[in-house]
């Protein structure tokens, strides 16, 4: 082993893939259709999201393409208001939400915790089918013309003006909405009936605990969104309804109803990113997570938080000014265990003993991205600051660095942290350092800008633009361009390791959790008999420990 | 095949005894099933309490904005059937409880009456909201699709109602026809929660197949548990829904 690399393979020469493993156990399409297995439903989600990811990148591409010049050059105004919105739509509901928790929580989360499975496996499947319902609905609106809301569905823009299709758009979010709850109820039981003998919970690891988190959220906000949409929905339909002031309705009640869960949802796209980072911070720097019980502690906290400040997406919506300072304090409260987790992170690295594997360049992407996205939200959160900036592109950059520099950069880490894991095979090390840079580049060159724009006062949500801004907008689709180059490369080396990627072993990261003491790919049941968990989370020195005794009785 | 079990300990590993056939292959213990499966389903309603608060949320605000509206639009309910209504799902709640009783107690016949008579009695709700929907549609009361606001412009035209509310005034145009806004959270909410009595009642037909075969009186009560704490809790959406929609304009 050199100094540089913690990676441990076994030796290629005899080393074979597991002949029983979870994706040899059945064959045939219908033991995938009709599966139980954690392990093969995350699989389903994470070829599923994979997929809408890029319908929804490719959405974006188009977005960047006409912003490259100040007229509505590639479509007319209404199909830009379509492609923003379906981009919108597809990237928050079909991927960031389901993106880490259905995939790589729904591939991990039973293992670190000891167990054979997630403690309901039919509700689990049943997810992943709504899941795939939605996103056929989206797909459909798609093709019968789109919708032109914006994500937001704002009402009555939504219930009143526009005679795109919204029922079915609305139909679908619910339908994902619904496979989002199961996923995140499935999780709260399995962290809480289903830990293997002396887990407790200050010795599972914390992307346990922010997908805890996460799930708490997901349990309580999704189930409003839901309702909100069925109202939307039933008012379009009988012209009468709750929302709409041309029927004697409340806007801001939509609004109010809409940011209850959707602000919380942020969180549930970041918290399993988060979750990653500590696992890999971790791992890559041979040092237990600093602070645990805080970091652990803050994720709850962000959850707790992220339910109290959601007026704050509505400061220029009329909403009363004592409302607004108090959400503003509020917003600034959530800014805390934030800075909690990367300050933690930031002191796991200290005198750790780094090296720079393709998940941890990822993850520090993640915190230099996430920083920033962080602290903008900060401007955001003050009121003052909120009613110049809001509705511009520094909005746009706000949350496209917390949602792609952090979470998409934390999925990408967390992909290739467990794709050892999840396949038996190595991705390439070389290549993906190199793409896990390109998309660093390529993400701060896209949405820089966009904050220099935003403070000048361009506006989101148009296709056109003054002339003066397209220096910055030449810039941004530029980097747009680099950052497609950074997502196929995961994409087609991922792929290609499946075949001739080298046999990972059991723990090629040298990592404690227990999914890593089992062999890649893990058993249907995950493990051979019941483990008993007898050292706490990041022990590095157990396990050398666990080794040397290996080594001992082998020899 | 590699080693995976480094951390597992020997003296601790598991001897296969003879497990029971309702013992889901990822649980140690029919314990462990029971208590997590029990654990799942109080989640779950706790996402329904979430849901319908949306509703409610709207309701309690329009409530306060209309109020004049909504008071006389509330008179238009039938008290009578709401009642009996009330009736009809608090009996149901009692023989669901009843069933759970026995297939606790291993009643095979009992369960089985036990869950028809709850079968039963839930579609005797839907029948009786069935009356109510079909008087709302005759009255052009259905917001949308069969409106009209006569009843609110002049109570007097409405002689059945105006002799419970004499006091009732004629209301301005504008408000009369926020009349509409309270029938259409009327029929949103009761709807919604009629949806939920619809699934119910299907996963009712569905156990009373099964407990005839037996599947309940084994010992394994989850799935009877479970669903009772479904039912129960249908059922208190409408001890909420009742009061709020029928009774609190009534003086």
């Amino acid at each position: 082993m050199s100094a540089a690399t913690i990676v441990s393979l076994p030796d290629q020469s005899t080393a074979r893939i597991p002949k029983m493993n979870f994706l040899t156990k059945e064959n045939g399409l219908l033991s995938w259709l009709l599966t139980g297995d954690h392990k093969r439903i995350a699989t389903l989600y994470l070829i599923s999201i994979t997929f809408f990811f890029f319908i929804g990148g490719s959405l974006a591409g188009l977005i960047r393409l006409e912003l490259l010049t100040p007229q509505t050059s590639l479509m007319a105004a209404d199909t830009y208001n379509k492609v923003f919105t379906m981009h919108g739509v597809i990237m928050v509901f079909l991927f960031l939400v389901p993106s880490v928790p259905a995939t790589i929580g729904n591939f991990v989360i039973p293992m670190m915790v000891g167990a054979k499975d997630l403690a309901l496996p039919k509700v689990n499947l049943l997810s992943w089918y709504l899941y795939i319902i939605a996103g056929f609905m989206v797909i459909y609106t798609m093709a019968a013309g789109g919708v032109d809301t914006g994500w937001t569905f704002t009402s009555p823009l939504s219930t009143h003006y526009l005679n795109t299709h919204v029922i079915s758009t609305g139909l679908a979010i619910f339908v994902a909405g619904f496979s989002s709850i199961f996923t995140g109820l499935n999780f709260i039981v399995t962290i809480h009936k289903m830990r293997c003998p002396g887990m407790t919970w200050f010795r599972l690891p914390l992307f346990v605990w922010a997908n805890y988190a996460a799930s708490i959220l997901m349990v309580l906000g999704t189930p409003v969104l839901a309702i909100t949409l069925v109202l939307v929905v039933l008012e379009r339909t009988v012209h009468i309804g709750v929302f709409d002031p041309a029927y004697g309705g409340d806007p801001i009640l939509f609004q109010h109803l809409f940011w209850f869960y959707s602000h919380p949802a942020v969180y549930i796209m970041i918290l399993p990113g988060m979750g990653v980072i500590s696992e890999v911070i971790s791992t890559f720097s041979r040092k237990r997570v600093f602070g645990y019980t805080a970091v652990a502690f803050s994720s709850v906290a962000i959850a707790v938080f992220g339910f109290f400040v959601w007026a704050h997406h509505m400061f220029i919506m009329g909403i009363s000014n004592y409302a607004a300072l108090v959400f503003s304090l509020l917003t600034m409260l959530v800014a805390v265990p934030s800075a909690i987790k990367i300050f933690n992170w930031a002191f796991t690295l200290y005198k750790g003993s780094i090296t720079f594997e393709t998940p941890m360049l990822y993850a520090f992407g993640f915190m230099g991205l996430f920083t920033i996205g962080g602290m903008t939200g900060v401007f955001l959160g003050s009121t003052g600051t909120d009613i110049h900036l809001t509705e511009t592109y520094f909005i746009v950059a706000h949350f496209h660095f917390v949602m792609v520099g952090g979470m998409l950069m934390a999925f990408l880490s967390g992909i290739h942290f467990w794709w050892p894991k999840w396949t038996g095979r190595m991705y390439p090390e070389k290549i993906s350092q190199f793409a896990a840079v390109v998309t660093f580049i390529g993400f701060n060159f896209t949405f820089f800008p966009q904050f220099i724009l935003g403070t000048l006062g361009m506006p989101r949500r148009y296709a056109a633009y003054p002339p003066e801004f397209q220096a910055l907008n030449v810039f941004s689709t530029a980097g747009a361009t680099i950052l497609g180059v950074g997502y196929l490369l995961p994409v087609l080396y991922l792929t290609w390791s499946l075949k001739y990627g080298a046999i990972a072993g059991n723990n090629p990261w040298q990592a404690t959790g227990l999914e890593w003491q089992t062999q890649s790919p893990p058993l249907t049941e995950n493990f051979l008999e019941t483990p008993i968990m007898d050292h706490e989370a990041y022990d590095y020195e157990w396990l050398e420990q666990q080794q040397q005794k290996e080594v001992a009785s082998v020899g | 095949m590699s080693d995976s079990t480094a951390i597992s300990n020997s003296a601790a590993a598991e001897t296969h005894h003879e497990h029971p056939p309702y013992q889901r292959h990822h649980f140690e213990t029919v314990e462990q099933q029971a208590d997590t499966t029990n654990f799942a389903m109080w989640l779950f309603l706790l996402t329904e309490v979430m849901f319908f608060g949306g509703l409610f949320t709207s309701y309690l605000i329009m409530r306060n904005w209309y109020y004049p509206a909504f008071v006389e639009a509330s008179h238009q309910l039938n008290i009578g059937w709401g009642t009996a209504n009330t009736a009809v799902l608090i009996m149901s709640s009692f023989t669901m409880a009843m069933g759970v009783w026995s297939a606790e107690t291993r009643r095979k016949g009992a369960l089985v009456l036990c869950l028809s008579l709850t079968f039963v009695l839930g579609l005797a709700f839907l029948g009786i909201k069935t009356i109510e929907y079909h008087e709302k549609w005759e009255k052009h009361h259905v917001p949308g699709l069969n409106w009209s606001d006569a009843s609110f412009l002049n109570p007097a035209s409405d002689p059945e109602v105006h002799k419970d509310y004499p006091g009732d005034q004629p209301l301005a145009p504008d408000m009369a026809q926020k009349a509409q806004m309270y029938f259409f959270l009327y029929f949103a909410m009761t709807g919604m929660h009629a949806l939920h009595m619809i699934i119910g009642i299907s996963i009712l037909g569905f156990m009373i197949v099964r407990a005839r075969a037996g599947a309940y009186t084994t010992g394994h009560v989850t799935y009877v548990e479970n669903f009772g704490l479904y039912w129960h809790f249908v059922d208190i959406i409408w001890i909420f829904l009742f009061p709020l929609l029928y009774l609190i304009s009534r003086h």
